[in-house]
């Protein structure tokens, strides 16, 4: 367990995170591993527990009908795997797959829930965290939209 | 009385396609040697030519190949148009006209003792080929060599064999993403400036340079101020329209700068206020 | 002024000067009335000259009105400027012909048979020749074509004096007196009875002319009337306020008075035709049918056009607003970064020749009334 606190305090995502907060968080940690391949979780699943990346690159992918998957994301090292547990429905929007082995910590997303109701506080410090995040990839895939390297008609 | 032309800025040098070698679907990257057999005109990397296909026009292109190789001259372009169609068309032992070197290039002596972090999309990489030659030809004038890498598609890349190689010298990193993976791509997806969090950067000791589409410098440059360098660290390559590379017809004009002459590298700090003008 | 020698060339010599300059192998250009206008061309005799006419200029309007007198330079200024001959609208750079998918290239004789004399350069034109000598000669690379046609070119100024309602040199300090680099300068004195001019030579190869022309020698009186005569020219009814122009150029960037004058702006590029210090140029790749044969022309250009700024995608500049707003702050501001020295010499033909009247002086005055209210 302590190993868990150094290490997710050590992120950025953490960072200045209340002592009190951090302890209810690393209660809700674990260790986990993923096989080069596997899917850590697939679109319309339940979706209670996201990732702190440690090791390896995940793909966030979309099966169009009939299709092999597509790609529209990877993450790798250090980052944050999932957001869906956060908001209702609670149900993935796309498959995360592990392109190489990934390590990761995986956070119990439902336990965290519950504790967000009962403490608007740790509610907010989380919701916080989490819109930083979406702002980003939310950022970086309008860029990838504009198409910039496409020769323009 | 009509007699061959002199060397001089305005004036053509015929020039013979030695190669032409098909790079993605729309991009090839053609080989010169000088029509006379002598040496071709030095050049700084960043630096660009006038190539002049016979009759249909004249496109600044800037030079890719290696400077410290001074028997041709690499270019690799894009076809978009007819001038360029013409140009990726011709074969080998045409005649191409050449003019230049011109503009200021990348900054290779405030790069000395720095790491240097090469941010490229599309054919951005390109005009940055030169400056990744001459670190690894120079590798104790330089620090770490940090490649940042974004194409539209796994089939838009450009010099992929050659990322590999620069890939597994000595204290250089590669990084390569594309925005659309496809359905064989099992690297990186996402806009270049994701790459930032796999770099390994020492932002006080570094130095970057990049160059793509206007956009895509405009987000790299403000993630390589997040990542901590200072704008007067940062290199971009602009592009305006161009007609006479020698600051006399005034197209490329771009604020009080001319692209041609002050250009087309410039520091981020002095071009900065520009960037955000609309219609500039 | 000390130390050089003023003489007095009476009216009716004047044709000598120019026989003199012919006979030296110059090609003469004067002006010359033609299609209700005063324009540069090659002239023989003093006849050609348009004796006893002014021109009234206005915003968006030129008239040719009859003098009293026969002055010979009674006007300011036409619609062209000396870069017509100098910078000039269309010229063959070079032409190639192609063997077996080889090229050469034939160089062009660009120089003009016979160097030309310029008589009738009014101080704002030697600014502006100036002006053009500083982009074309003295940066980075060197024009071979306006080197040639400017390197032998023998300069006859004249004094203005009088100035049109839309000159404004003064604020601009480019006159009315000829400054810079010239080889004779003439100061017209037309009285009745008596019409001549002071000649004075500020070159060698000027005194060497001056030496064949039928001169007397100038008095204190005629140097008093030459004085007098010039004050007629300062009296301008337009300014530029030049303190500081570049900065508000440069810090007005989204000024709505932008889009007032694009309400009016044509982008009809009259105002870069007329300008003798605009330069832009573009060049065409043309060849003939056969596909062996090919040349390269140069031809003027103006920043007003839409693709002049074309990149691949579009071009950059495509609001009427960014293109006169490109012109006016290259003109007044970027100049001085570029050049040292504005590129706006005060002449005023911007201002007459434009069809809906915008007057550039009006711009920069309205641009600094508006920086004073906050905006920015």
């Amino acid at each position: 367990m302590e190993t868990l606190e150094r290490i997710l305090a050590e992120h950025l995502f953490f960072a200045d995170l209340d002592q009190d907060f951090m302890s209810l968080l690393v209660g809700c940690a674990s260790n986990v591993r993923f096989q080069a391949g596997a899917y850590i979780f697939k679109a319309e699943e339940a979706a209670n527990t996201f990732y702190l990346i440690r090791e390896g690159q995940v793909a966030l992918e979309i099966f169009p009908p009939q299709h092999k998957p597509i790609i529209v994301e990877t993450l790798g090292v250090g980052e944050i795997l999932g957001w869906s547990w956060l908001l209702p429905p609670f149900v993935w929007k796309f498959h995360a797959h592990a392109v190489k082995e990934v390590r990761a910590i995986a956070l119990d997303g439902k336990c965290l829930r519950g504790k967000c109701e009962e403490n608007h506080d740790l509610g907010y410090e989380v919701l916080k965290r989490f819109a930083r995040i979406m702002e980003q990839r939310l950022e970086a895939t309008r860029l990838q939209l504009l198409d910039v390297y496409a020769v323009p008609r | 009385m009509a007699t061959p032309a002199t060397n001089d800025p305005m004036t053509p040098q015929p020039y013979c396609v030695r190669q032409v070698v098909k790079e993605t679907h729309d991009t090839f990257t053609l080989a010169l040697e000088p029509g006379n057999g002598s040496h071709v005109n030095p050049f700084q990397p960043g630096q660009f030519s006038m190539l002049w296909v016979f009759g249909v026009g004249e496109l600044p292109i800037s030079i890719s190949g290696d400077p410290a190789k001074d028997d041709r001259l690499i270019y690799t372009v894009r076809s978009v148009g007819q001038a360029t169609n013409t140009l990726v068309s011709q074969r080998a032992g045409n005649s191409v006209g050449v003019r230049g070197p011109f503009g200021a290039g990348w900054p290779m002596d405030a790069a000395k003792g720095k790491d240097v972090i090469v941010v490229a999309g599309g054919i951005g990489l390109a005009p940055l080929r030169p400056v990744i030659y001459q670190v690894l030809a120079n590798r104790k004038d330089y620090g770490r060599l940090v490649i940042l890498y974004g194409a539209r598609s796994p089939k838009e890349m450009l010099y992929g064999k050659e990322l590999a190689a620069w890939a597994r010298q000595r204290d250089t990193q590669v990084l390569v993403t594309v925005d659309y993976g496809g359905l064989s791509w099992r690297g990186h997806v996402g806009v270049v400036t994701t790459l930032f969090k796999y770099a390994r950067l020492q932002p006080a000791r570094s130095i970057a340079v990049t160059c793509g589409p206007e956009i895509m410098m405009r987000f790299v440059t403000r993630e390589l101020e997040t990542q901590g360098l200072t704008p007067d660290n940062i290199y971009l390559s602009m592009e305006r329209n161009m007609k006479c590379a020698v600051g006399f017809c005034g197209h490329c004009q771009y604020g009080p700068h001319f692209i041609c002459k002050d250009g087309p590298v410039f520091r981020y700090d002095q071009i900065r206020p520009l960037l955000d003008k609309y219609e500039l | 002024m000390g130390g050089r020698s003023q003489a007095i060339l009476e009216a009716d010599r004047l044709g000598s000067l120019i026989e003199v300059l012919a006979h030296r192998g110059f090609d003469v250009i004067g002006p010359t009335l033609r299609d209700g206008a005063i324009v540069y061309d090659h002239i023989e005799s003093v006849q050609e000259l348009p004796a006893g006419w002014t021109d009234e200029q206005e915003p968006g309007n030129y008239r040719l009105k009859r003098r009293e007198d026969q002055a010979l330079f009674g006007y300011a200024v036409g619609p062209q400027s000396w870069k017509k001959y100098l910078h000039p609208a269309e010229v063959k750079l070079w032409s190639a012909e192609r063997q077996d998918g080889a090229f050469r290239i034939l160089n062009n004789e660009n120089k003009p048979k016979r160097p030309y004399a310029f008589i009738g350069v009014r101080a704002c034109e030697l600014a502006a020749i100036a002006v053009q000598d500083r982009v074309l000669l003295q940066d980075k690379y060197r024009d071979p074509i306006y080197a040639g046609r400017r390197a032998g070119a023998f300069i006859i100024a004249v004094q203005c004096t009088q100035a049109a309602k839309t000159c404004f040199c003064v604020s601009m300090g480019t006159g009315p007196r000829a400054q810079d680099v010239f080889d004779l300068v003439l100061t017209e004195l037309v009285e009745t009875g008596a019409h001549r001019f002071v000649v004075e030579a500020r070159s060698e190869r000027g005194a060497e002319v001056l030496a064949e022309l039928e001169t007397s020698p100038a008095t204190e009186q005629d140097l008093h009337a030459a004085e007098a005569a010039m004050e007629g020219a300062r009296q301008q009814v337009r300014n530029i306020d030049t303190n500081g122009i570049k900065e508000l150029l440069y810090q007005n960037f989204e000024h709505p008075r932008w889009d007032n004058v694009a309400a009016r702006c044509l982008t009809c590029a009259n105002c870069t035709m007329v300008c003798p210090t605009c330069f832009c140029t573009t060049v065409d790749d043309v060849s003939d049918v056969t596909g062996d044969h090919a040349e390269r022309w140069r031809h003027w250009d103006s920043c007003f056009t839409l693709n002049f700024s074309y990149i691949h995608g579009g071009s950059v500049r495509t609001s009427g607003k960014a293109r006169y707003r490109q012109w006016m702050t290259h003109k007044l501001a970027s100049w001085i970064d570029q050049f040292g020295s504005s590129g706006c010499v005060g002449c005023g033909r911007c201002i007459t020749w434009c069809p809906v009247g915008i007057d550039i002086t009006e711009e920069v005055h309205a641009i600094r009334e508006g920086e004073s209210h906050g905006n920015s």
